[in-house]
């Protein structure tokens, strides 16, 4: 049985057309083991929530610069739910321009944590390592939508 | 091999009732070779053979996965529904992998947007560092598809085209993508890639030489077909040559077409995707469908074997001893193996 290769989502959702950070963070991840699929920028929480339930991912990394993420995070876990998918199962993070404030509603909704920018990738990719096991699938699979 | 039953049922019931999570999650099992995986597979196998299997290869940038989401509007519109599996390279030092071709999935128009159409499934795969173009469990994510129901697969091979041709061991209808000054004569002459083609595509029709590559294209083909005649010619002779048919299906009445297309901006698309249904249908009419995956599943079944050799000889037998002795000289590697298969089916 191969092992299971950690499946990282990389998302920039909305209006924001800066995706020099994701790109960087998504190169780094590959460098570190992790199969990583990019989505390109200005995605809906619609479309970002579809591509991480169909392709099965454990993280899902949403990029935003824009401000909107009160708005477009809670939307990204909505939608994930809606399509079958369980956000539970998922590492969700998000990284940007996040005032700190923001981070604890964040947090109650449902993302795992907050990346600003500066923070050492190491300790992104050490991040994932520690907490996706932990994340375990339930032993059922669930795909009761 | 030890899997949960209930697990089993329900990704199964799942995947033949149309839920795509269920779908999803199988593909992960399957693809990560999970005990689960392979009960799904068993027991999915008989809903499978219905979908028509479209493969797409060529060099890194000429446009695959821009075709590939250009063609899966139009075929959208004609009613179809479509499963994609694109293969990107994995690192065979990390392991790791960059996925972009879900990215070119810009196939929009007014009503249509491919990322959250229903009718449409779209998958990355990491070659996990797998010569050839494909990952080795692609042809069980697209039998997994295929079970799901979709009309159309379209697989979409790791950026390549001299020797990964890899896609021919899945496809139905193999699709090689060129583009202008992608190199000479030679370079397309090289073994591969125009041995494999159902049909030809030279994309960025736009750029200066098009014209001249579709030149070229077409009189390497033609050559071939000359070849092809001449092959058979000393097969009806009692030759010892063998008539590459099952890879060359000229030989049997299918002439592979050269379409020009610009796939940003559509052009060609509407072409592509009649050549492609034509393709089927004389699949289907000349018997030759058949014949294509009676094929496709020997070489599947090899390969398997060989999987399966080897799990049972690496578990089960001391090969040190063997490769010690290859090591001092006094067995040579060939013989070794012939050895040790020979002691395989004797236990």
């Amino acid at each position: 049985m191969a092992e299971k290769k950690i499946r990282v989502l990389i998302a920039k959702v909305g209006l924001d057309g800066h995706d020099r950070g994701a790109k960087v963070v998504a190169r780094f991840l590959r460098d570190a083991g992790f199969e990583v699929i990019y989505t390109g920028l200005h995605r809906t929480p619609e479309e970002v929530a579809r591509a991480a339930v169909d392709e099965d991912v454990d993280v899902v990394g949403i990029s935003l610069l824009s401000g909107a993420h009160m708005t477009l995070v809670p939307k990204v876990i909505k939608y994930i739910r809606e399509f079958g998918g369980n956000p539970d199962e998922m590492l969700i993070l998000v990284g940007g321009i996040i005032p700190t404030d923001d981070v604890p509603e964040l947090k109650k909704i449902g993302v795992d944590e907050v990346f600003i920018p500066g923070t050492p990738i190491e300790k992104i990719v050490n991040y994932i390592k520690e907490n996706v096991p932990k994340k375990k699938k339930s032993t059922k699979a669930k795909v009761n939508e | 091999m030890n899997y949960d039953e209930e697990d089993v049922e329900e990704l199964v019931n799942g995947i033949l009732s149309g839920n795509r999570r269920a779908l999803a999650r199988a593909i992960t099992y399957v693809e990560n070779d999970y005990p689960v995986g392979r009960e799904i597979l068993r027991r999915i196998h008989k809903r499978t053979g219905k979908a028509h299997i479209v493969g797409l290869t060529g060099f890194p940038g000429v446009g695959k996965s821009t075709i590939v989401s250009k063609l899966t509007l139009e075929f959208r519109k004609r009613g179809k529904t479509v499963g994609i599996v694109a293969v990107d390279p994995g690192s065979p030092f990390t392991g790791g992998a960059l996925l972009g071709d879900r990215l070119r999935m810009d196939g929009f128009d007014a009503n249509k947007n491919l990322w959250v159409d229903s009718g449409v499934f779209f998958r990355s795969m990491s070659s996990r560092g797998r010569a050839g173009g494909l990952a080795a469990r692609t042809g069980d994510v697209v039998r997994l598809m295929d079970a799901y129901g979709f009309d159309i697969i379209f697989v979409e091979t790791v950026g390549a085209g001299q020797s990964e041709v890899d896609i021919v061991e899945v496809a139905d209808t193999s699709i090689v993508i060129l583009m202008p000054e992608v190199g000479d004569d030679v370079q397309i002459n090289k073994a591969g890639i125009l041995e494999i083609g159902d049909i030809y595509v030279v994309n960025k029709a736009d750029l200066e030489g098009a014209d001249k590559t579709v030149d070229w294209l077409k009189a390497m083909l033609e050559m071939n077909e000359e070849f092809a005649k001449q092959v058979q010619l000393t097969h009806a002779r009692g030759g010892k040559l063998v008539s590459g048919k099952v890879f060359n299906s000229k030989t049997n009445g299918w002439k592979p077409p050269i379409i020009k297309t610009i796939a940003e901006k559509g052009e060609g698309i509407k072409e592509l995707a009649d050549a492609i249904e034509k393709h089927y249908k004389y699949l289907k009419e000349s018997c030759m469908l058949k014949e294509k995956r009676e094929m496709r599943i020997k070489r599947e079944l090899f390969e398997l074997i060989m999987e399966e050799v080897k799990r049972v000889v690496s578990s089960k037998m001391d090969y040190n001893e063997i490769i010690q002795r290859i090591l001092n000289n006094e067995i040579d590697p060939h013989t070794a193996a012939e050895e040790i298969v020979r002691r395989l089916m004797g236990a």
